[in-house]
């Protein structure tokens, strides 16, 4: 069986050896690079822009600015979570006669190479007229903010309400009552490889664009429309490509200029994101306040949440919509039952970069301020904080279970878990019940030391369908086409592992080709952690279809029913004895003999999304002088329903806690007052290192398969990831108990903790 | 400014070997040593993250010690002897212990930092040929890594690290 092994990687042989293909290692003979001319300025009006010199410098071939682009070009219209009161924010390829933030595109300039196109760019005279920035989500609110953008009227763009029961009534009953403002400070994805695009365009108009990721498809067809072209005549590509996570692969301004720019030219235009330039055009993400009320008896059971929420938007609506403030909300209560809710979210405008989704976006946020909640009641109630869980979480008998709110048009409904076992699991590992002695006794000898727990449901399995096609050739190697993408998560492996399973084939046979426009038919690409559960799904029905089709020929060549055949080791055998009945060699030129195609399609559609969930727990050890905190011990248990390839799924889990490590402690993408980006080179923006990051146990349960796909598997993409902030938060209050430190923002930088421990005397 | 173009494009002869093969080359004073390899001699295993230090995934190994191709000029390089991640399969194929160990130990994700995490362990293990995890993680720890946590990357460096010292002996 290949499903459930941890099988190495079929991407790896050519990544390791140099021979990867991403978008920058692609040179075409008369090729030419393109540099964005970005604002300088967060909020001001374009007065005028002079490219006369910069057109007669040595080298240029093409410069761009809005008045070169149709007249009738549209903006770029949201993917996900549409709606049309959000329109009048939307943005267009080139800045018209306003800039919005840091980096909003002003102007494009093409140069027989990069080096002249910056050059020249230098001689590009913009005239600004500079307006006051807002750069904080509730002052944007407040009236005398000035207004982003003057059709909308407000920099409140939308409210999403969000009521189960009648949580104001309930708090009014409730003997406890807290109430917090909780803060999830801006940072994002920050992939490795930065953007890049290659666009070709030959005599009769084609064009083929290198560099697509993560939603080809969808953007193949939204390229042709705002080009004004026939969705024919374009091809997307994907490329080998350097990390994911969200930000990479949203249509942004770049992918229609690059592909119009290659269209006036007819030369391959390429252009590489450079990583100053990826701080301020590429979606930012996470940056959120909170003010929750939250209503509870002597118990510690909570029973009305309330939640007031201010999510900063950046200046323009990007592709995603609402989708991230409506995940915080529909996801904020996490594991736990409710009886009464009420969330309110403002999605605002600021004049700082856009936002779009990062890794477990909105479950990173709100489960940051869950459960730093759950252990503010805790606290309050002088109870042990996993007590508290324990009496809040949604039992196994209560599944399916809807907590009441909606996000991406379905209501949230649990399908299937059990969330006490998890915390079990993580107290048993850490040693819970014996901390508090080795507790005191590390304060004995002058040290900080803490425990804490991190809760968490994730998502996964976003529909509504994914497709595949799966076809043997006569050699007995497969191809398996589909719709998803590979950012480096391991697709190409997964479902050549589910081919194989089906089809009693090695994976090495297998091929998997995804994100050609040219080659796949359709598909939805990989986000929101659907690959293996959507795509991995269509993937085993269609290799499914072509086993019974293999089946039923063999069967009327053995003369034996097909239901006493099965494919194994490369061949047909008698399923019960296993015996080999008819290798592959022998069966395939039968099937060519009668002209049977042995290819079979398949979508799958998916009506609900799919729930995995777990616990996350960090001992960490404070140095009371410095504040610098370090990691002694991280676990994360994880059931996901069924692993396809558990290395693979460890690799995940702990390659996305460590970007939950970054920004619980470390990555803060920083405005000014003037809304410059003080954060915008890795000099300081610091992503975590392998000095910081701390070596991860990781426990994959398989106890609760899902029961709405035919392999049983929740994804594993975004669980290492939303738990850890709340975590390490956690563990610092209850190392430094006695202090009552508010630990309430992120990032959990040292100097805080340092401070804090300065001006808040121990409480006793 | 036309003069100064016309400066900035004077070219220079260089001569550098790279994994081996030696290379004469004219490049721009400004050209950066990892355009030189990328962009002329086509080795674009070598990867550029930030162009300014920090991320090292354009490592390479300059007459024996890690440098960030990216910090570098390519007249700088003039006479260099260079490793990069092409250089580091045997000349039959074989792969390296550290690429096997990579591979066996899900040692990358993306695959954009992993030539210059090789290029960094390669050096670390003609040094220490038996490290601790805390001396590899310390090693690599100017090589950003967003995929995987390290911990792959240091199982591999671990596995590599054992499978040589087998070999030496």
């Amino acid at each position: 069986m290949s499903i459930g092994a941890s099988l190495k990687r079929l991407e790896d042989y050519n990544l390791l050896t140099g021979r990867g293909q991403y978008v920058g290692d692609l040179q075409f003979s008369d090729q030419c690079e393109a540099v964005i001319i970005r604002s300088p300025h967060a909020h001001a009006i374009i007065r005028s822009i002079d490219v006369e010199e910069a057109r007669g410098f040595d080298g240029v071939l093409l410069i761009l600015t809005a008045s070169d682009l149709p007249d009738d070009l549209r903006p770029i219209p949201m993917r996900l979570s549409p709606d049309p009161i959000l329109e009048k924010a939307l943005q267009y390829p080139l800045a018209k006669d306003r800039v919005r933030y840091v980096g909003d595109p002003v102007a494009v300039i093409v140069a027989k190479n990069r080096y002249m196109a910056e050059d020249a760019a230098d001689l590009i005279k913009i005239e600004y007229e500079v307006l006051p920035p807002v750069t904080d989500a509730v002052q944007s609110l407040e009236p005398e903010a000035p207004i982003l953008h003057p059709d909308a009227g407000t920099n409140e763009m939308y409210l999403i309400h969000g009521k189960k029961g009648d949580a104001a009534e309930r708090l009014k009953t409730c003997e406890h009552v807290l109430e917090e403002e909780l803060y999830v400070q801006r940072h994002s994805g920050i992939p490795m490889e930065t953007r890049g695009l290659l666009a070709l365009c030959d005599e009769d108009e084609r064009l083929t664009v290198y560099g697509a990721a993560k939603v080809v498809h969808f953007n193949h067809q939204l390229m042709a429309r705002l080009l004004n072209k026939n969705i024919d005549e374009i091809r997307l590509v994907e490329t080998d490509c350097g990390g994911g996570f969200g930000p990479r692969g949203e249509f942004y301004p770049e992918d229609y200029l690059i592909p119009f720019a290659a269209m006036r030219l007819k030369r391959p235009v390429k252009w590489i994101e450079d990583r100053l330039e990826h701080f301020k055009a590429t979606n930012h993400s996470r940056e959120q306040k909170h003010r929750v009320t939250v209503g509870f008896d002597g118990d510690g059971r909570i029973y009305a949440l309330r939640d007031e929420v201010f999510f900063d938007q950046g200046g323009y609506i990007r592709t995603h919509g609402t989708t991230v403030p409506s995940l915080t909300q529909a996801m904020l209560p996490g594991p736990y039952d409710f009886s009464d809710i009420e969330i309110v979210t403002h999605l605002v405008l600021t004049n700082k970069t856009p936002v779009g989704t990062y890794r477990g976006p909105g479950r990173f946020e709100g489960t940051f301020v869950r459960e730093r909640v759950i252990d503010m009641v805790a606290a309050h109630l002088k109870l042990d904080p996993t007590v508290v869980r324990e009496r809040n979480y949604i039992r196994p008998e209560q599944m399916p279970y809807s907590n009441g709110l909606s996000a991406l048009g379905q209501v949230i409904e649990y399908d299937s878990g059990d969330y006490a076992e998890t915390l079990d699991r993580a107290r048993k590992f850490m040693g819970w019940d014996e901390f508090a002695g080795k507790q005191s006794r590390a304060r004995q000898e002058g040290r900080f030391i803490g425990l804490g727990f991190a809760s968490f449901v994730e998502k996964s399995g976003f529909g509504p369908w994914e497709f595949a096609e799966v076809e043997m050739r006569p050699d007995g190697r497969v191809i398996c086409k589909t719709g998803l993408t590979e950012v480096g998560q391991g697709i190409t492996t997964t479902l050549a592992q589910i081919c194989s399973d089906q089809l009693g084939i090695p994976y090495g046979d297998v091929s998997v080709v995804h994100g050609d426009t040219a080659l796949v038919e359709k598909g939805n690409g990989s986000f929101a952690t659907r690959g293996a559960v959507v795509g991995g799904s269509a993937a085993w029905h269609a290799a499914g279809l072509l086993k019974e089709k293999l089946l039923n020929i063999a069967a009327g060549q053995l003369e034996v029913p097909a239901d006493m055949l099965a494919l194994k080791n490369g061949g047909v055998v008698y399923a019960e004895t296993g015996q080999a009945a008819m290798p592959l060699e022998e069966l395939l030129p039968v099937c060519s003999d009668l002209g049977i195609s042995l290819c079979e399609k398949y979508t799958f559609h998916i009506e609900h999304m799919t729930y995995p969930y777990g616990c996350h727990a960090a001992e960490v050890e404070l140095d009371p002088d410095t504040g610098a905190l370090q990691i002694l011990n991280y676990y994360i248990a994880y059931d996901l329903g069924k692993a396809i390839n558990p290395m693979l799924v460890e690799g995940q889990l702990i390659g996305g806690m460590a970007q939950g490590l970054g920004g619980a402690i470390y990555e803060n993408l920083k405005y000014d007052e003037i809304g410059q980006l003080v954060s915008g080179s890795f000099m300081d923006y610091l992503i975590p290192t392998s000095m910081e990051v701390p070596e991860v146990t990781t426990e994959i349960l398989e106890n609760y398969p899902s029961p709405l796909n035919p392999l049983g598997v929740k994804g594993a993409g975004e669980g290492g990831t939303v738990a850890v902030a709340p975590a390490i938060a956690n563990a610092i209050v209850n190392a430094l108990q006695e202090y009552a430190i508010p630990i309430t923002s992120l990032p959990l930088r040292p100097e805080r903790i340092r401070e804090a421990l300065k001006q808040m005397k121990p409480e006793r | 400014m036309t003069e100064k173009t016309a400066e900035s494009n004077r070219l220079k002869t260089i001569t550098l070997k790279v994994n081996h093969k030696e290379y004469t080359v004219d490049v721009e004073p400004r050209m950066l040593l990892s355009d030189v390899l990328r962009d002329i001699l086509r080795l674009t295993g070598t990867h550029v993250g930030c162009e300014h230090g920090v991320c090292g995934a354009c490592t390479i190994t300059m007459d024996g010690r890690p440098v960030r191709s990216c910090l570098v000029f390519g007249v700088q390089a003039d006479q260099a002897d260079i490793v990069t991640v092409e250089g580091l399969e045997s000349e039959d194929g074989e792969l390296h212990p550290l690429q096997k160990g990579f591979w066996e130990k899900h040692g990358l994700q993306c695959g954009f930092c992993t030539p210059g995490m090789l290029m960094t362990a390669c050096h670390l293990l003609e040094h220490n040929p038996d490290p601790s995890r805390e001396e590899i993680r310390e090693a690599i720890s100017g090589n950003l890594c967003r995929c995987t946590g390290y911990q792959g990357i240091v199982d591999a460096v671990e596995y590599a690290a054992k499978e040589m010292r087998e070999r030496a002996e």
